[in-house]
């Protein structure tokens, strides 16, 4: 098992910053922004609006999580043992 | 409509399904070919988190409120944000001290307290009932939909034992025993459960978006013509604005902030999702997989939620006497699609099942282990010593334990079920259970908690919620007197603590239990340090990751005394049968290099090992009280502690010695080439000074061996020219030996050899016999000298005649650089703070600011060598040696009209040292 | 006219020495306390010998002695250096700043005045 805190994964930077921007987002009174009478294809914009952040949020927590993590001295061994 | 066999056939048709899929995961789990071991399957476990409550309350939720029934959801969102960060850490500590239950691990954090244990039990199993009741009603009532019909009401209950309801009930009890509780694992884990449940994962998720489908496309025509038409209804039209739906008017902002964080710890700290995320866990690396895939789930099993709310109102009309909470199922049956009724029922009932699965296995693990192993182990006979193989006894109990659980929710769903909305219900459980988060999130990140403050924090934080949620809606409900919500007066009115308004009593209840809780927490914690045991298991919780155990360095063990084998042996087989127990002692022998399980020697290692393993059994509280009646152990202190935990770091200090050797020796030999620089610098300076002293000394030796000479080779020279020669030579001889005198002095300071001669010195007096010996040479250039010395001045410890050079020094300069008309000299003494301070003004020419560093270098005479008065230039620097001897400075700067301004302070304490930032007097100048 | 010699050197009882002697044997005597000032005296005064301490504040002896021989128009001008270090490097460096002799402090004023009647004969 990895011993290193981050074992590897996503580093806690990026995932701290999300979830910071994700409180803001999901809250009161970034949600006033969106609170109007318009519609997007015919759907209410708040909705939409809340559905499509999530769904970035999702996309972004996916790339953080499941791009290759970075090293900086074992990038090139793993290209000459391939 | 459809006939009441044939669901009933289809449901327990749906259960043996389960039982196959669960069946099947346990019997690959054996094979060594586990279908849970991948994030996929892991992430569909979590899902879990969709009970009934999403599957049908969701939809009631967005017909009444809008999107208000999204912070459910996107709570979960934020935590699987720091899922990688926080879940992780839980996971590697629950995997490495083989923690079973959020009962046990908030326990055991806190140094293992049984109390704990059962605190945090009891306020799950109160604070989930009507949860579990939720499921049950959600089950019955879909039933009765089905079988009843859609536009009609529901008859008049069936006798309770002609209800399906307890039928299924009974099933899942059936069910959740067998995949629950087959085998007792040390682990606590179960991996034909867990892919039953991953498997409901998929068929709700399935069952839920085939009815949205039907509803958004088949009768509509996708989602915007749903919403076109509803603009026909004025009611819906501001549904999914801010202000909309139900809590018109200002939007509710503080409920819709409290809910989000109130779901955000609910989907770590539910026993369902504990049990699912930590306890089932297979890999940790999962997790980072797992996050993502887990909020998309949510994501899309709430997609349809809108469309078929909205959807739902306009095809019934808006109050149409149709619950919305139904509409999953009512508008299939509406349109005739009976089938698709049939597998919206299925799906909802897979949400139900699965929830109350996984709920009772976690809660009946904590029950047996917390409630019911602790007083059975107060049991005469019963005892740790006690013979007898006891897991078939822990089994039963647990058995029991998921009856009695069900049963009661099932009891609860039968007096209380048509009391509350579902969505109602459910807050208040994510609400009991946020009660944890101080306790576990603080527990996991802060060292200084303690189980006192967590217990007071926890039932603290429980009665407030108790008071505030729990009982006013039993109140609201009719069960309690409507007096109740008025308090016993007006300042303790449970839904407004004094006098708080403003607030929903969801926010209010979340607002004053989490402040008394963590305030508790975090009061009694800081009031009293830890125990030994406490601190222990605070360091193994939070520095998990460095101090876990693991290939590279072994964790430190927290225990001393003595132990037989024997003993710990007819422990572990009493607690773990026979096979386990040899399989656990062998496994020690293989690591420990012994030749035979008899060979161990039952050492701390072995003793710890035994207690994580009976912890994985009966919990840590309890393996704590067992593994202690069977040994002999020392208490520790926290003085041992730091002892054992030095003995753990000596470990880690040896492997990084290895690394640090090849840094050092570099480092060794930068630190050699510095020295070397260092040594030929020094060599330099010293070539240097030999060179200034020869300098300085032929100088005066020429003029000595001239004029003499001069004066043998003309007798006839002229008396006055004779005497001049002759004072010359006197001057010069007297300067020579004042070089000589100096050099040697500078030399021994410089070396360390100088003898000082300590004893208190009172700087008055030694200012005034200063100014008095050299008195004569200020009457000679007609200059006067003022003294401005405090009427007394404490104490100081230094050498008084190495004092008087440094004054004498100071005040023979003086002198000779003052003007010769008009010469003045002042001498002023002070006391600051912590140091005394002396500054010897002058009216001379002064020093220039580029200069004022050069005066204390050896042999720097500043100025004008044909204008400046004789010196030897060692002077200054020696004063200033003396005055740093003593931990003081010495400085030089412009006095007030030009002249210069020696000065120097020396601290009372020399331990204090130069610049110990004690007063400047430099200003003073 | 007599002999010119000027005594350049920051030592005053020093130069009262040498002034006495070399007034005693009869040359008229020029005094410079530092290195400018014997610069100075030096294009001035055209003396035929120059006694030069080797260590002055401001334009060090061996500075006044580089400038004199790269001054053409000061051809004539002989220099002897006078210094307290005697180190071989300050002999060296002496000469190679082109001085003609070099003493060394303390000196025997019978040697030394030896070597300006030398010098100057």
């Amino acid at each position: 098992m990895n011993r290193h805190p981050d074992g590897g994964g996503p580093r806690r930077g990026p995932l701290l910053a999300l979830f910071c921007a994700a409180l803001v987002l999901f809250n009161f009174p970034m949600l006033t922004v969106f609170d109007r009478d318009a519609t997007v294809f015919g759907l209410p914009l708040l909705g939409v609006a809340l559905f499509a952040i999530w769904a970035g949020l999702i996309g972004l927590l996916a790339w953080i999580s499941e791009r290759r993590p970075e090293r900086r001295s074992g990038r090139r061994h793993r290209k000459d043992l391939s | 409509m459809v006939a009441a066999p044939v669901v009933l056939a289809i449901s327990l048709g749906y259960l043996l399904l389960l039982f196959a899929v669960a069946a099947h995961g346990d019997r690959r789990g054996a094979q060594g070919r586990s279908v849970i071991g991948n994030p996929w399957v892991y992430a569909l476990s979590w899902a879990v988190y969709s009970s009934a409550w999403t599957y049908f309350g969701s939809v009631g939720r967005a017909a009444a409120g809008g999107i208000w029934f999204l912070p459910v959801y996107l709570g979960p969102m934020l935590a699987m944000l720091l899922a990688w960060i926080v879940l992780r850490k839980m996971v590697r500590i629950a995997q490495t001290y083989r923690i079973t239950s959020i009962a046990d691990f908030i326990a055991s954090r806190y140094g293992k307290s049984p109390l704990l244990a059962a605190a945090v039990t009891l306020i799950t199993v109160v604070g989930i009932l009507p949860y579990i009741a939720l499921q049950v009603k959600a089950v019955s009532a879909g039933y009765d939909l089905l079988v009843h019909g859609a536009d009609q009401p529901a008859p008049p209950r069936a006798t309770w034992w002609q209800n399906g309801t307890l039928a299924v009930t009974l099933a899942l009890a059936a069910f959740t025993i067998v995949f629950g509780t087959r085998h007792l694992d040390s682990a606590e884990r179960h991996e034909g459960m867990v892919a039953a449940i991953a498997f409901e994962s998929l068929v709700k998720l399935g069952a839920f978006l085939a009815v949205g489908v039907f509803v958004t496309w088949g009768m509509f025509d996708g989602p915007a013509d749903i919403w076109a038409r509803a603009q026909a209804f004025p009611e819906l039209q501001s549904l999914l604005r801010l202000g909309g739906g139900e809590g018109a008017g200002a939007f509710g902002h503080t409920q819709w902030f409290a809910m989000t964080i109130l779901s955000m710890f609910s989907v770590l700290l539910l026993p369902r999702q504990f049990q699912m995320m930590v306890v089932e866990c297979v890999d940790e690396r999962h997790i980072r997989r797992a996050a993502w895939v887990f909020s998309a789930y949510l994501l899309l099993i709430n997609i349809f939620v809108l469309p078929l709310a909205i959807g739902g109102l306009v095809h019934f009309g808006p109050g149409g006497g149709m619950d919305p909470e139904t509409f999953v199922l009512s508008l299939p049956m509406a349109e005739g699609a009976t089938a698709l009724a049939l597998v919206a029922y299925i799906g909802g009932m897979s949400a139900a099942t699965g929830m109350l699965i996984v709920e009772t296995v976690a809660v009946s693990t904590m029950v047996c282990n917390d409630l019911v192993m602790p007083t059975l182990l107060r049991l005469p006979g019963f005892g740790a010593r006690a013979g007898g193989d006891v897991t078939r006894l822990l089994l039963n109990i647990r058995r029991a334990a998921i009856v009695a659980v069900l049963l009661l929710g099932y009891a609860y769903y039968r007096i209380a079920g048509d009391a509350y909305a579902l969505v109602s219900i459910g807050l208040i459980s994510f609400a009991a259970v946020t009660q944890f988060a101080p306790a576990l999130l603080g527990g996991i990140y802060w060292r200084g908690g303690t189980a006192a403050g967590a217990l007071a924090g926890l039932l603290g934080g429980f009665a407030v919620w108790a008071y505030t949620l729990m009982l006013p809606s039993m109140a609201k409900s009719g069960w309690l007197p409507a007096g109740f919500l008025d308090g016993p007066f007006p300042l303790l009115a449970p839904e407004a603590l004094l006098g708080m308004t403003g607030l929903d009593n969801l926010t209010h209840s979340l607002f004053w239990s989490l402040l008394v809780n963590v305030g508790l927490y975090v009061g009694l914690s800081l009031s009293r340090a830890p125990s030994a045991r406490e601190a222990t298991q605070a360091l193994l919780f939070v520095d998990v990751f460095e101090r876990g155990g693991g290939a590279a360095e072994p964790a430190p063990i927290f225990w001393r005394g003595r132990a037989r084998l024997e003993d710990l042996v007819g422990l572990a087989t009493r607690l773990l049968g026979p096979l386990r127990a040899q399989q656990l002692f062998q496994e020690h022998a293989a690591e420990t290099g012994a030749a035979s399980v008899e060979a161990i020697t039952a050492d701390a290692r072995l003793v710890d090992r035994v207690e994580r393993q009976l912890a994985g059994a009966v919990g840590s509280a309890s393996a704590r009280v067992l593994v202690a009646s069977v040994v002999q152990e020392e208490p520790l202190g926290i003085a041992d502690v730091i002892e054992i935990l030095d003995e753990a770091s000596q470990l880690r200090v040896y492997a990084r010695a290895l690394e640090e050797k090849s840094l050092s020796l570099e480092a060794a030999t930068a630190e050699l080439r510095a020295a070397n620089e260092a040594l030929k610098s020094l060599d330099h300076m010293k070539d240097d000074f030999m060179s200034s002293v020869t300098h300085e000394l032929r100088t005066p030796l020429t003029s000595i061996r001239a004029l003499t000479e001069l004066m043998l080779d003309t007798p006839d020279m002229e008396e006055a020219q004779r005497e001049e020669f002759l004072r010359i030579v006197v001057g010069e001889s007297e300067r020579l030996s004042r070089l000589v005198n100096q050099v040697l002095d500078m030399a021994k300071m410089e070396s360390g050899h100088a003898e000082w001669r300590i004893a208190d010195v009172d700087m008055r007096a030694l200012v005034s016999d200063a100014v008095r010996l050299t008195a004569g040479m200020f009457d000679e250039r007609g200059a006067q000298v003022l003294m401005d010395l405090p009427a007394t001045v404490p104490v100081i410890r230094a050498d008084p005649d190495r004092l008087t050079q440094v004054l004498l020094n100071l005040l023979t300069n003086a002198a000779k650089f003052v003007p010769q008309e008009g010469g003045r000299a002042e001498v002023v003494l002070r006391a600051g703070t912590g140091d005394l301070a002396v500054m010897v003004r002058d009216n001379g020419p002064g020093i220039p600011p580029d200069q004022r560093a050069a005066v204390f270098e050896r042999f720097r005479q500043v100025g004008d060598a044909a204008t400046r008065p004789p010196g030897t230039g060692l002077g200054l620097p020696i004063s200033r040696r003396i005055v740093e001897h003593f931990g003081g400075e010495m400085w030089v700067e412009t006095a007030p009209g030009g002249g210069a301004c020696f000065a120097f302070r020396l601290p009372l304490d020399p331990e204090e040292g130069a610049g110990g930032g004690g007063k400047r007097w430099a200003s003073r100048c | 006219m007599g002999i010119k010699v000027l005594i350049a050197d920051d030592e005053p009882n020093i130069v009262v020495s040498l002034e006495f002697m070399l007034k005693r044997e009869g040359y008229e005597v020029i005094v410079a306390r530092d290195g400018n000032e014997a610069l100075e005296a030096i294009r001035r005064e055209r003396p035929n010998l120059v006694l030069l301490d080797g260590m002055m504040p401001g334009l060090s002896g061996f500075g006044v002695c580089e400038a004199v021989r790269a001054d053409l128009s000061l051809g004539g001008t002989r220099i002897l250096m006078l210094t307290a270090k005697g180190r071989e490097a300050d002999v060296a460096r002496g000469v190679g700043a082109g001085a003609d002799a070099y003493v060394i402090k303390p000196f025997s004023t019978r040697d030394l005045m030896q070597q300006v009647r030398d010098m100057l004969a």
